[in-house]
């Protein structure tokens, strides 16, 4: 818009600078503080420049915190649900919009209600399932006397178990269903026009065909948006991970930051190290943000589309 | 909205939602079941099974003042992170929409603390925040004591609702920038025409058009703010001091998981279930409207 507003402009420019001094501020302190030794981050006013300890206080971080380990948990596990997402998402969407079949709608909406259902309220019996993720079954097939049955033919007791503590599964499982992925495909495959789906079957392809060479190169863009989003919710997870680790070669890089947490010198814990926990904080935070930087338009897209 | 065009097949649409279908039923709706059993059930003691209680669980959740008081401390961090994490959203989204020279940079950079993971963010607030290092030391130097939210509740309260807001405001500028763009350019440049101001425009055109986005993440941020406060409470407080920052949602993990009273945390998820349900209730109520008003 061509207007002269010479002040207001000073002012938006300073609003919108200050926006993003509260954004990097705090980023930028902790890479300061990853840089400092233990004097320095413990002295008062804290410095503002960088100093030189950047390697040692990583190298710290990296072995007390055993980071090599948890940081490639964090990539499995983050990878594992991106994938599991992103396919799943699709195939549930893909049998929603183009098959016309008698439950369609009791999955639409039942995958719908899980919106409601986060992780945090449902949390204690979420983990009982994950000790033994057969359990529901056993619980089901017992209702209906199939234990019974079993125990008379075969003499055995019929016992199902997979416990999925401590394992990639049970890292991945439990977040793999997604509401808002399926609804993102869903709404996609909507805008299909209807001619390609007649062209596709008149040439003789069946459904299968049609998803994977027409409707997957298609939905390119939407997957970079959604496989972008999800990676970050996946590597982020914290309350999901720090209940099904117990053993530490299975723990993610985000829960392992508790560990390095310092007690402060009030409650007996002499000289916090900062500056470790720092480096372990920027390391752990990096690869999202790097993935935010570089794929900014697909995490945009992406988190949009989510609400739509 | 029915499709013409449908593939037909007797197994292909089964055997496509089974894989999900299956996740769903066992992790989303078994627990909720056995949350809802659970809290109207209570373990005996000595073994024998759960018994059937009826509402004695919920009696004892609602009977005690703890929980009222975590209850009274969500909703104060609810509201308090919301208005702040949502006000300065919506002035950094109004600002940047006016596309002065480099809005591109400023829009870049003020997405990124969304990235962050938000026990890594309550790490370097806790850090920041500190009453020995980090920026605010300097005030126990001029008076011992002065800051120090290990031991002061409502300092510990004012650093977790810092925190979670400073990585919502990120989300919600994405959304209100958004939202703002997809405001038709030529009603603003009617306006302007007719001689209205920035700020006037803002005001009665922007603001106005704005209102479905800004309901719509003003539910979801207040819902994520009762579930999502989870990680930066742990690393930042721990609920303390002295369960200043004990969220409902902090607590039901507590009493499950470390007070192994599965009857009680059933009950306060249920409660936490009803609250998130009605809230996404009127969410969609909105979006409804929003539909609407493009």
């Amino acid at each position: 818009m061509i207007e002269r507003t010479p002040i207001l402009n000073a002012v938006t420019h300073v609003i919108l600078l200050s926006g993003v001094v509260l954004a990097v501020l705090p980023l930028w302190l902790v890479f300061v503080a990853s840089t400092l030794t233990l004097a320095e981050v413990n002295a008062v006013p804290m410095p503002m420049l960088p100093g030189g300890a950047f390697w040692d206080n990583v190298a710290e971080a990296w072995s007390r915190a055993r980071l090599e380990t948890k940081l490639l948990n964090s990539l499995t596990m983050a990878i594992g649900v991106t994938i599991g997402k992103v396919v799943l998402a699709a195939l549930t969407a893909f049998a929603i919009v183009f098959f016309q079949f008698r439950v369609r709608m009791i999955v639409f909406w039942g995958i719908f209600v899980t919106l409601m259902l986060p992780l945090e309220v449902r949390i204690v019996p979420t983990y009982a399932v994950a000790a033994n993720v057969l359990s529901p079954y056993q619980t089901l097939l017992n209702a209906v006397r199939i234990g019974e049955l079993w125990h008379w033919i075969t003499g055995t007791e019929l016992a199902l178990e997979w416990n999925l503590l401590n394992s990639y599964t049970g890292l991945v499982l439990p977040l793999v269903a997604t509401a808002t992925g399926t609804f993102l495909y869903r709404q996609f495959f909507m805008t299909i026009p209807e001619e390609l789906v007649e062209s596709a079957k008149m040439d003789g392809a069946g459904p299968l065909r049609f998803m994977w060479d027409m409707l997957l190169p298609l939905s390119k863009t939407n997957m970079a948006a959604l496989a972008t989003i999800m990676f970050i919710y996946a590597w982020n997870q914290y309350l999901w991970p720090l209940l099904v680790t117990t053993d530490p070669s299975y723990e993610t890089a985000v829960t392992a930051l508790q560990r390095l947490t310092p007690m402060s010198a009030s409650t007996g814990g002499g000289t916090p190290d900062w500056n470790v926990a720092m480096a372990a904080a920027l390391l752990v935070m990096l690869p999202p943000l790097l993935l935010v930087i570089f794929m900014q338009r697909w995490f945009v897209r992406g988190l949009i589309a989510q609400d739509k | 909205m029915e499709r013409r065009a449908v593939f037909k097949s007797r197994w292909l649409p089964y055997a496509l939602i089974a894989p999900q279908v299956l996740l769903v039923f066992t992790f989303f709706y078994w627990p909720t079941g056995a949350a809802l059993v659970w809290a109207f059930t209570l373990e005996q003691p000595w073994g024998g099974g759960s018994a059937f209680v009826g509402f004695d669980n919920f009696a004892a959740v609602f009977g005690d003042p703890l929980y009222w008081a975590s209850v009274g401390r969500s909703v104060f961090f609810a509201a308090s992170a919301t208005t702040l994490a949502m006000g300065v959203a919506l002035l950094l989204a109004l600002f940047t929409d006016r596309q002065l020279s480099g809005y591109r940079a400023y829009r870049f950079v003020t997405i990124w603390p969304y990235a962050v993971a938000a026990p890594a963010a309550g790490l370097a607030f806790r850090f920041i925040f500190a009453s020995e290092a980090g920026i605010l030391a300097f005030l126990n130097q001029i008076s011992p004591g002065l800051w120090n939210p290990s031991m002061n509740g409502n300092q510990a309260m004012l650093t977790i609702v810092v925190c979670y807001s400073w990585k919502y405001v990120s989300y919600n500028f994405i959304f209100l920038l958004a939202g703002l763009q997809a405001i038709p350019r030529a009603l603003v440049e009617a306006g302007a025409m007719d001689g209205a101001g920035v700020l006037r425009r803002m005001r009665d055109i922007q603001l106005p058009l704005l209102q479905p986005t800004f309901f719509f993440l003003l539910v979801i941020n207040l819902t994520e703010s009762f579930v999502d406060s989870f990680g930066i409470v742990d690393i930042m407080t721990g609920g303390g001091p002295a369960k200043a920052t004990n969220l409902m949602v902090y607590k039901i993990y507590f009493d499950g998981f470390k007070g192994l009273d599965y009857s009680g945390a059933a009950a306060q998820s249920i409660v936490l279930m009803v609250l998130v349900m009605a809230l996404t209730f009127v969410q969609f109520r909105f979006i409804e409207r929003r539909v609407h008003y493009r």
